[in-house]
């Protein structure tokens, strides 16, 4: 029997990077707010102090901090003439569970998007014709642009204490910066990590080849920092033991160590943990959200009523829900029509591997953000005219750790086994680096997510399906941009490299990032976009849809910084226009 | 048994106030003793001792997967809570796909191992007038594990190539792994490619470039040297 609770302001469902945000910002505005976490609690001390947090095979191994797939998984097919089969354990991306979700174990490479990336469609569509563009190709414009967020860019990552060197500032562009981005209103808030040996050798070769090397933006922080909520983080030591683990030292930008230090004082915010949201609750005219229902660790029902509800749970968890809840048109590929689980999109890395008779790297030596970039083969920062495809990427020397059970790089022809083997790994470890292209994923008519016909999870609701693949233009993409990162890997003098362009078919077996995307996005227009621009349900008005989510399509970049950026501005539309008229806050 | 498995089972909780601090709430990894075998019965111990020593031989420099403790780290691994797939997604129905959709398999990794070695055994038994794996002379033992490695030697009740996946990365794991677990006795592993382990703070070794790291490896249990001798 389901047991109803009393009636809240607000409910947020998942209490990650954005439920964090929203909760701060809804509590200061002084509403009442409880967030649901599907998670345990988890703190620093407790859960990942430096005496055992470095733990290869527990955290990165068996995914020790991540959602456990029979508690809820996807299933995945390339494409709709193939049957799609269950995800039953995590290889290609790593969804988290718990409080701070994925805050707490990412890198913390806190990137911006470009100005153009907003306004994808029109740009592309102007300077090259709309023929350029692959016809399937369902890209599309933000309905923001990057001068409306940039405010909100800044109180993210001064939030975080990001560490950085400003390429433009205010439209100056300035020396050891990158020279690409979009203008910024200040300085990074704190000053670029230290780089290592192999990053300085790649930022060198760069400059040789002309183009303008800058440190990776990184939420692993140079020096300590007390943010504008009072909450103190420490100087990053360069464990090595960054992304897929907690940080036992307060020195990555997190939830835990940013927000809810300050925002658990709040006596108007509570929190439940191990709480699991299975469907948002529709009045009878279907156009109101009346709460949330959710589930215990004993399988207890509870109704949560409340005046807005606010979808926070992961871009995956949040098209999933919208699915269940029947909020939304579902789309449809072959009639193209509906939104929900349309314009699905991930990313598209790359890598270059290099071996070294004479350079010692220290690999271990390292951060989740640590690294030396160029952005000249990014977005539209270049001219795509010649080459046949659109998007790009970063790129850099990135590699984040030296940890011994995945760093076991060996040249190629090596058997993978026995003593030839050993020794290969025994001479390569120190000596060998891998560098990586990170760049974009567009979106298309045949990608998308919705509601699998045959596996269901342990309450017997039906799992969300993934219909994922690369296509051509992705493709041409990764390796152009593979040859350039090679040739500047080549400079740093190298005995070999090894090149590896991303190929199809897309494998859910490899892991690339956690940067899904899409699925219910933003936009000024009804039948191509699920929520406006303030992220507000087009359908449910008091439901409002964070995370990467809204993107039409991903940039060449990590999403964070931008899903953060549009929970702060999404936050301010609540607080100083929604909650004076509550309603639609665009009009149809 | 749980060996890694931890915080998921939690109870339901309301946090309101202050942050839910409990004392000595951290919850370290439970040290894998030496001694018999867990989960494995005597000749698949053997087998797979056998094997692991052939996936990675000792030298004179390094010890062998057997003698780093690489076997026994997998009895325990397959005793406990990877043994058994807790967590995994293992609900049916159990179709092949296409290689982009991952392992479909109903079978955990421990009832895997129990019926590849069974099949292995009676493929060398057949194969080399009665023998088991672990009787075969060096130079057989690494042409059965090629066989096996290319899908050429054909187990009869099991699938030997990816039970031949599956044991490479478990024995890299064990190799490579924290010597708590019961691998990488005596940090050899992370000796041999030069990692100094457990440490946590390199910030005065960031801008020294090209040069060697001086410090010994340390474990979640320190090391040898820190450790007490005698009752
Ligand atoms: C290993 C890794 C590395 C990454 N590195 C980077 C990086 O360097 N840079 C970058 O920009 N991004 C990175 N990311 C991505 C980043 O973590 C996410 O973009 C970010 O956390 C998204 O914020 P969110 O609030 O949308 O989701 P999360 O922060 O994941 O929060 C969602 C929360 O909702 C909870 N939840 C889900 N469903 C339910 C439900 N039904 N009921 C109740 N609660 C629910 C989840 O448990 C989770 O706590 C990385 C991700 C991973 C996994
Ligand atoms: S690399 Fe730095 S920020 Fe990352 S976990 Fe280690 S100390 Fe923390």
């Amino acid at each position: 029997m389901t047991r109803k609770l009393p009636a809240t302001d607000v409910v947020i469902i998942g209490l990650g990077w954005t439920g964090s945000i929203l909760a701060h910002e809804l509590t200061g505005a002084g509403l009442n707010v409880v967030a649901i976490e599907r998670g345990p609690w988890r703190d620093t001390a407790t859960d990942f102090p430096p005496a055992f947090a470095q733990d290869e095979l527990r955290y990165h191994i068996r995914h020790d901090l991540f959602l456990r797939p029979a508690q809820q998984t996807m299933t995945f097919r390339n494409n709709v003439n193939q049957t799609a089969l269950p995800i039953r354990a995590w290889q290609g991306f790593m969804p988290g569970n718990g409080v701070g979700g994925g805050g707490l174990h990412w890198n913390a490479q806190t990137w911006r998007f470009n100005p153009t990336d907003f306004q994808l469609k029109t740009h592309l569509t102007q300077r090259y014709g709309s023929k350029f563009l692959p016809e399937n190709m369902t890209i599309q414009d933000w309905g923001v642009t990057y001068d409306e967020i940039e405010p909100y860019y800044d109180k993210f990552e001064y939030l975080c204490g990001t560490s950085g060197k400003a390429g433009n500032l205010n439209g100056q562009k300035q020396a050891g910066g990158n020279p690409f981005e979009g203008p910024r209103s200040r300085e990074y808030p704190t000053p670029p990590q230290r780089q290592p040996y192999a990053a300085v050798l790649f930022a060198q070769a760069a400059k040789e080849l002309g183009y303008f090397p800058f440190p990776q933006p990184s939420g692993n922080l140079s020096q300590a920092y007390t943010n504008p909520l009072g909450v103190t983080l420490g100087a990053c030591t360069f464990c090595g033991f960054c992304e897929w683990f907690g940080c036992g030292n307060y020195s990555k930008a997190s939830p835990q160590t940013t927000i809810l230090p300050a925002l658990i004082r709040q006596p108007n915010f509570e929190a439940r943990t191990n709480c699991e949201v299975v469907r948002i609750n529709l009045d009878k005219s279907g156009k109101r959200a009346t709460g949330v229902t959710y589930i215990d660790t004993s399988d207890q029902e509870w109704e949560q009523p409340a005046d807005l509800v606010l979808l926070c749970a992961f871009q995956l968890f949040n098209v999933q829900l919208l699915l269940t809840s029947g909020i939304g048109k579902p789309y449809n590929p072959s009639r193209n029509e509906g939104v929900i689980g349309r314009n699905y999109s991930y990313q598209v890395t790359s890598n270059v591997d290099a071996f070294f008779d004479d350079k010692n790297f220290n690999p271990f030596i390292s951060s989740g953000s640590i690294g030396m970039c160029i952005d000249e083969f990014n977005g539209d920062n270049f001219d795509h005219g010649p080459h046949g495809f659109v998007g790009g990427g970063y790129m850099g020397a990135v590699q984040t750790g030296g940890r011994p059970i995945l760093t076991t790089r060996t040249p190629p022809g090596t058997p993978a086994w026995g003593a030839q083997w050993k020794k290969a790994v025994a001479d390569n470890y120190l000596s060998s680096y891998e560098t990586m292209v990170h760049a974009s994923s567009y979106s298309y008519r045949d990608v998308y997510c919705d509601l699998d016909p045959t596996y269901t999870d342990r309450l017997g609701r039906k799992l969300m399906r993934i219909t994922f693949d690369f296509h051509e233009n992705e493709l041409k993409m990764s390796q152009y941009l593979t040859d350039r990162l090679a040739e500047v890997v080549q400079k740093m003098g190298p005995r070999q490299i090894v090149k590896l362009p991303r190929t199809g078919p897309y494998t859910s077996t490899q892991y690339q990032t956690t940067h899904t995307c899409g699925g219910a996005v933003m936009g000024t227009d009804r039948s191509i976009s699920a929520v406006n621009r303030y992220l507000q349900s087009w359908d449910v008005p008091n439901l409002f849809v964070m995370g990467a989510t809204a993107f039409p399509q991903n940039a060449g970049y990590n999403p964070t910084d931008t899903v953060c950026a549009l929970a702060y501005w999404a936050a301010d539309a609540i607080v100083n226009q929604y909650l004076k008229n509550p309603g639609p806050l665009v009009q149809t | 048994m749980t060996l890694v498995f931890s915080t998921t089972s939690a109870g339901a909780l309301v946090v309101k106030g202050s942050l839910p601090w409990t004392p000595n709430a951290g919850d370290p990894p439970t040290a894998v003793l030496p001694g018999p075998w867990v989960y494995f019965i005597p000749e698949e111990g053997a087998a797979i001792e056998a094997l692991v020593d052939r996936l990675i031989p000792p030298d004179p420099q390094t010890p062998g997967g057997k003698d780093a403790g690489c076997a026994v780290f997998i009895d325990r691994q397959l005793a406990g809570s990877y043994g058994s797939a807790e967590g995994l997604y293992m609900r049916g129905p159990f179709a092949n796909g296409t290689p982009q959709q991952g392992d479909q398999s109903p079978l955990t990794p421990a009832v895997r191992y129990r019926q590849a070695l069974a099949a292995l055994d009676k493929y060398c038994r057949a194969t080399f007038a009665g023998k088991s794996f672990a009787q075969l002379p060096d130079d057989q033992k690494d042409k059965v594990i090629s066989g096996l490695e290319e899908g050429s030697a054909t187990l009869d009740g099991a699938d030997g190539k990816m039970f031949f996946a599956q044991l490479l990365t478990n024995t890299r794991e064990g190799f490579f792994a924290d010597p708590v677990y019961g691998g990488n006795r005596d940090m050899v592993a992370w000796k041999m490619i030069g990692f100094p382990g457990a440490r946590y703070d390199y910030r005065d070794w960031v801008d020294r470039h090209n040069e060697r790291y001086p410090l010994p490896p340390v474990g979640f249990a320190g090391r040898p040297g820190w450790v007490r001798q005698g009752p």
